[in-house]
């Protein structure tokens, strides 16, 4: 896949799903309270990584989420931090009341872990993509929302989620992605990492848009533009401070993310910003449709998740 | 664990007579809840802790070698409270500040605000998956702890119940049982109106539980049926209990296929208590 990018040359690097079973493994080898349930995808997943590693603490709850998501309730009511994970829209989704119920309301220690988000999935279709679960995650007190945007940064994700008592939600990707980050980068839960500074736009993206974005800074650079970009990671509890200071810093934010139009980063950064200092904004997303079959990087250019979509929108908001 | 104990009355008609007195006051004080489906447990729940089958110490609520029970019929909140006053968790005082502004004891269970509750329900479906989870972590630890789920008939209807047992029966999770409050009512009716559950106990032993189908309000029945759970020891297992809603209350019984989540007037609940003539 080439996510459109033409202006920045980044290595080809893991699957955030990958790189968070790598890292599950990892975690399990050192903390014996970790404990999988998974909804018989380990293979796409990659839980099966751990399961391999640990097979008394691996269990395959078969295609059944709601159930899958109580019994981590249980494992969790029990001591152990359980990690419960499946494609992203049959966990959120399927399992949502048995999230909101089992796990956000008596604020258990679960991690929810998502793989297969967003319309880069591709072949597989609408029915696989998960655009909603950001939005359906985020709605829930006391959850922490993490959306990795390469392999690196999600293993540091999975083993900072695991760290840090209670609910949370983490959400990969099935495709390769470019990697962005290095070892020996620093990740911290709710701290967003600026990639680039810049001082006429901000550019905000998480997951796959944020790679885009890098390439757009690029781009707008050409174009005698300086772009700052954020990796805005935790969804939730968002990195107030970063908002605030680009609002005041750069002449406008533009937010790039593969979730529908509202309820995600989006809507998050926007609360942020007319709060705290109202400036001019724009959004890329998928907008407020469902997405079709297709080669990932052909429905990324169809629904308007580019690199010059992330221009276009930067020019329209400096525009005013 | 010392502390742990297996708390037995040596008079449980008084037990469950006292449970049903709290079940009728604290509704009524509240103006809201679900007496009588609060009123069709009381046996189950006065053996499970007062009748030496629950290993617990409620100045420990959170033992991890406790034995757990998980009321996954959250509307019966009321008898949950009352068999947690009568267990030492709660001052029976507190029992008629039920679903008060302010109050702990909301309208369904809170495990966050209450010691004792061993899961937040009030959404159908949802307490065996959880208890599966519970009884998991035990076997994990190698504790001999043992949980009990008690769901309703009409719950049953729920499809996360049938995922549950499912998976119970297949990693034969045989420190787990569930309670089938088979009350035969629900919201607006007759189960076997409305979704029909027969044969329930071919449908549990289809799925790898052992089964036993008992009268829920004899105190002998009830405690023979904890004593045959415990020893299956290959199998999770099901006690199916035939229950009568508002059990206990003459004209609720008459009504049972009509009464729900209602609480009695002052009037009735003096006509109720009178009947139940619990020494409180």
């Amino acid at each position: 896949m080439s996510f459109g990018l033409t202006r920045v040359d980044l290595p080809e690097g893991d699957a955030t799903r990958e790189a968070f079973g790598d890292a599950l493994a990892e975690v399990g080898a050192n903390d014996e309270r970790v404990v999988v349930v998974d909804g018989d995808v380990h293979n796409s997943t990659f839980t099966g990584k751990f399961g391999e590693r640990f097979p008394e603490r691996f269990f395959n709850a078969g295609i059944a989420e709601s159930n899958m998501v109580g019994i981590a309730s249980g494992l969790a009511a029990c001591g152990k931090i359980p990690v419960a994970a499946s494609f992203s829209t049959f966990l959120m989704s399927n399992a949502y009341d048995q999230i909101r119920m089992s796990v956000a309301f008596p604020n258990q220690n679960v991690k929810l872990v998502g793989t297969h988000a967003g319309i880069s999935i591709g072949e597989d279709g609408p029915s696989q993509m998960a655009i909603e679960d950001v939005a359906l995650a985020c709605a829930l007190p006391g959850f922490t929302v993490i959306v990795p945007a390469d392999g690196i940064s999600a293993a540091a994700a999975t083993r900072a989620m695991i760290a840090r008592e209670g609910p949370t939600f983490l959400r990969c990707g099935r495709p390769k992605v470019p990697q962005i980050y290095s070892s020996e980068d620093q990740f911290h839960i709710g701290k967003a990492n600026t990639l680039r500074e810049g001082d006429d736009v901000t550019l905000i993206a998480n997951g796959i848009m944020v790679a885009m974005a890098l390439d757009a800074a690029e781009g707008l650079a050409a174009a005698g533009i300086e772009a700052r970009v954020i990796d805005m990671h935790t969804v939730k509890p968002v990195d107030v401070g970063a908002i605030e200071r680009a609002a005041n810093e750069t002449r406008g934010i533009v937010v790039a993310e593969e979730h529908l139009a509202f309820g995600g980063l989006g809507s998050i950064v926007s609360m942020v910003v007319s709060e705290r200092r109202p400036t001019r904004m724009a959004f890329v997303d998928v907008g407020d449709t469902y997405a079709t079959s297709g080669p990932p990087d052909d429905l990324l250019r169809q629904y308007g998740l580019t690199p010059d979509a992330i221009v276009d929108a930067a020019t329209r908001v400096l525009k005013d | 664990m010392p502390d742990l104990q297996r708390p037995r009355s040596d008079d449980l008609d008084a037990v469950a007579a006292r449970l049903r007195h709290h079940i009728v006051t604290s509704t009524t004080a509240a103006g809201s809840g679900h007496p009588s489906t609060s009123l069709s447990m009381v046996e189950i729940i006065a053996v499970l802790y007062r009748g030496g089958v629950l290993r617990y110490d409620p100045s420990d609520p959170v033992n991890p070698n406790r034995d757990r029970f998980i009321l996954s019929k959250g509307h019966g909140a009321p008898a949950l409270y009352a068999v947690l006053a009568e267990a030492g968790y709660l001052d029976a005082s507190e029992l008629t500040e039920l679903r008060k502004m302010g109050s702990r004891l909301e309208g369904h269970p809170n495990m966050c605000r209450v010691p004792g509750v061993e899961a937040s329900t009030g959404s159908l479906g949802q307490g065996l998956s959880i208890g599966v989870g519970h009884a998991l972590g035990l076997r994990l630890d190698g504790s001999d702890a043992r949980v009990y789920v008690m769901v309703g008939d009409g719950e049953s209807e729920q499809g996360q119940v049938w995922e549950a047992a499912m998976f119970a029966g297949n990693h034969s999770l045989s420190n787990l049982t569930l309670i089938v409050d088979r009350n035969g009512n629900q919201q607006t009716g007759p189960v076997d109106e409305i979704q029909p559950l027969s044969p329930l106990e071919d449908k549990f032993e289809a799925f790898h539980w052992a089964v036993r189908t008992i009268d829920g309000h004899s105190l002998n029945e009830v405690q023979e049926a904890f004593e045959w759970a415990r020893s299956v020891g290959d199998r999770p297992q099901v006690v199916i209990a035939n229950t009568i809603k508002g059990k206990g209350v003459s004209f609720l019984e008459e009504r049972q296929s009509s009464y729900h989540g209602k609480p009695l007037n002052e009037d009735q609940a003096a006509i109720a208590l009178e009947e139940i003539g619990a020494s409180v």
